[in-house]
């Protein structure tokens, strides 16, 4: 895989910009806020995390990105152009489960290039290599219901990158998986990622898998109107092995320095879901 | 629970049924046997009649006759039920415009239209086949039209980043879906196509298993009543076994029923 960058000679510095950008659900007196007035900025080949309490409009952010809604404000961007209906430079890997039921774990990933005229016989062929990179070989003819969690999501992901999209967009993908197959799937991901280095935004709500896998970790406010809270750079070498990167003194140190800004965010959260009590916590 | 002895069990509760009807009809227990005959008949005197009606190669045609209405009604039935629901579905303008016409129709008990049927399509197969597709039609378009506007959002935010176009959304997405639910409702429309030809038969008509069993109801012969009835019943359960073995093949990207439906005893 050769980077989407280096054909077009040129390439745009970043991958992915918000500017200004404000998210509105409903209309009217009831509108609701979700986020704010968001600036971010993604280089390309840059790996950008963001954490943030639960319900803070972190996916309403990608989905942005995405084309899936429109900013009420402001704009987002994707290599230099606004988005304007459902970006194609971008590959999104969801949180729930999103591959095609009625299709073999073969047919979703072919039918992602099948959607752009390649020729059956050459996207099956092609889907195939993409699963043995994701160690899925043997499980083409499997439907999704016959493979676990973790499998589903290997599928998923070879489904989004057989497009070779320049931007790569991730809504708590592993969310769903136990913590073990979560630090597998995270070194999948990063060795997959290291190969042609696509624009990454992640979002999660796990601090830890946020610092093992990103360059920049991004925290936001709780939400309504959320914002950007802070950035913090993350500058452990790379590349890392997910499980062993949480036991260097440097992940230690970024991990409490975010988490200080973090936890302020997350108990004004958990405080307007009605849990009074726990605020006083907060703050001893 | 041992295949075996399910099946055993399930032996011996006809022979229980079977035995009880015999002995009623044969011995002086509930009374007057010959009474009872009149009402009943007999076990052995079914059996015979069905007998005969293989041997004798009448029930082929009567057979065949159903088997064509049920068939043609199922097809034409569930082909504009997936065609509508679909329609529906994607244009919520036009379902909104046709909801209350739509429950009106469908809470209409189909038998009254029968001789209205009768009267448009004559004493044929089609007034039969008319009879089931309305039944027919209902079953499918609901279920296809909540199959269609039930697709998870997230497999259609997903197939759109994919890069699908509509037309793509509509065979990659929409259309499997909606077969999915069709195929669903498969038992009960088949059920309901092959009561449609039945029901039609019964009320009018010159051949079909329908019309067995009413003429032998109007001649009192109780005997060919049951000889008919057993007769259909088996007929039922094979076309219910083709519709098995169909979805079987069609469906096998749907998860099974759970392995252990029941938790174990100790």
């Amino acid at each position: 895989m050769s980077n989407a960058a280096a054909q077009t000679g040129s390439p745009p510095r970043e991958a992915i910009a918000l500017e200004n950008l404000s998210v509105y659900f409903g209309t009217g007196a009831n509108a609701y806020a979700a986020v704010a007035k968001v600036n971010l900025r993604v280089a390309s080949g840059e790996f950008v995390a963001i954490v943030g309490p639960t319900g803070c409009g972190k996916s309403t952010l990608l989905n942005a990105v995405a084309g899936l809604l429109r900013p009420a404000q402001g704009r987002a961007l994707t290599l230099g152009r606004v988005v304007n209906g459902v970006t194609h430079e971008a590959g999104y890997l969801f949180q729930q489960d999103a591959l095609m039921p009625w299709k073999t774990a073969l047919a979703n990933v072919a039918v992602a290039l099948e959607v752009r005229g390649v020729a059956r016989a050459e996207a099956e062929d092609r889907a195939q290599q993409w699963l043995a990179r994701v160690g899925l070989a043997g499980f083409a003819a499997r439907y999704p219901h016959q493979l676990s969690g973790g499998q589903k999501k290997r599928v998923a992901l070879a489904q989004t990158l057989i497009r070779d999209p320049s931007i790569l967009l991730m809504d708590e993908p592993f969310g769903p998986l136990d913590a073990q197959t979560r630090g597998l799937m995270g070194d999948l991901l990063l060795q997959l990622w290291q190969a042609d280095r696509k624009a990454v935004l992640f979002v999660t709500h796990d601090l830890d898998e946020a610092i093992a896998l990103a360059d920049r970790v991004v925290v936001m406010s709780a939400g309504p109107a959320a914002r950007i809270v802070s950035e913090h750079p993350i500058d452990l070498p790379r590349p890392r092995n997910v499980a062993d990167i949480r036991l260097d003194p440097a992940f230690h140190a970024l991990q409490r320095a975010i988490w200080n800004d973090l936890r302020t965010e997350v108990m004004k959260a958990f405080g307007e879901q009605g849990d009074g009590v726990l605020q006083a916590g907060a703050s001893a | 629970m041992n295949r075996l002895v399910l099946l055993t069990l399930q032996v011996l509760v006809a022979v229980a049924l079977i035995g009880a009807w015999h002995i009623a009809t044969t011995y002086q227990v509930l009374g007057d046997v010959k009474n009872i005959r009149f009402f009943f008949s007999t076990p052995v005197d079914v059996a015979l009649k069905i007998w005969k009606f293989f041997v004798t190669g009448m029930i082929w045609k009567h057979l065949w006759i159903t088997l064509e209405e049920t068939l043609l009604a199922f097809v034409i039935g569930a082909g504009s039920g997936v065609a509508v629901g679909f329609w529906f579905a994607r244009q919520p303008l036009v379902a909104a415009v046709f909801d209350p016409y739509v429950k009106m129709a469908n809470a209409l008990p189909r038998v009254v239209l029968a001789p209205i049927f009768m009267l448009w399509f004559g004493l044929g197969i089609w007034s039969k086949v008319a009879l089931g597709v309305t039944l027919v039609f209902f079953v499918v378009f609901f279920n296809v039209y909540q199959g269609v506007k039930e697709v998870s959002p997230v497999i259609l935010a997903n197939a759109r980043m994919l890069g699908m176009n509509e037309r793509q959304l509509l065979r990659h997405v929409y259309w499997p879906s909606a077969l999915s639910w069709m195929f669903s409702s498969l038992h009960t429309s088949v059920g309901f196509a092959l009561v449609g030809a039945v029901v039609g038969e019964y009320l009018g008509a010159a051949s079909g298993l329908g019309y067995v069993i009413h003429e032998a109801e109007g001649t009192f012969d109780v005997t060919g009543v049951f000889a008919g009835m057993v007769v259909l019943s088996a007929f039922v359960l094979i076309v219910d076994y083709a519709v098995t073995l169909f979805e079987r093949r069609l469906m096998k990207w749907r998860p099974g029923p759970a392995l252990n439906e029941t938790p174990p005893k100790w």
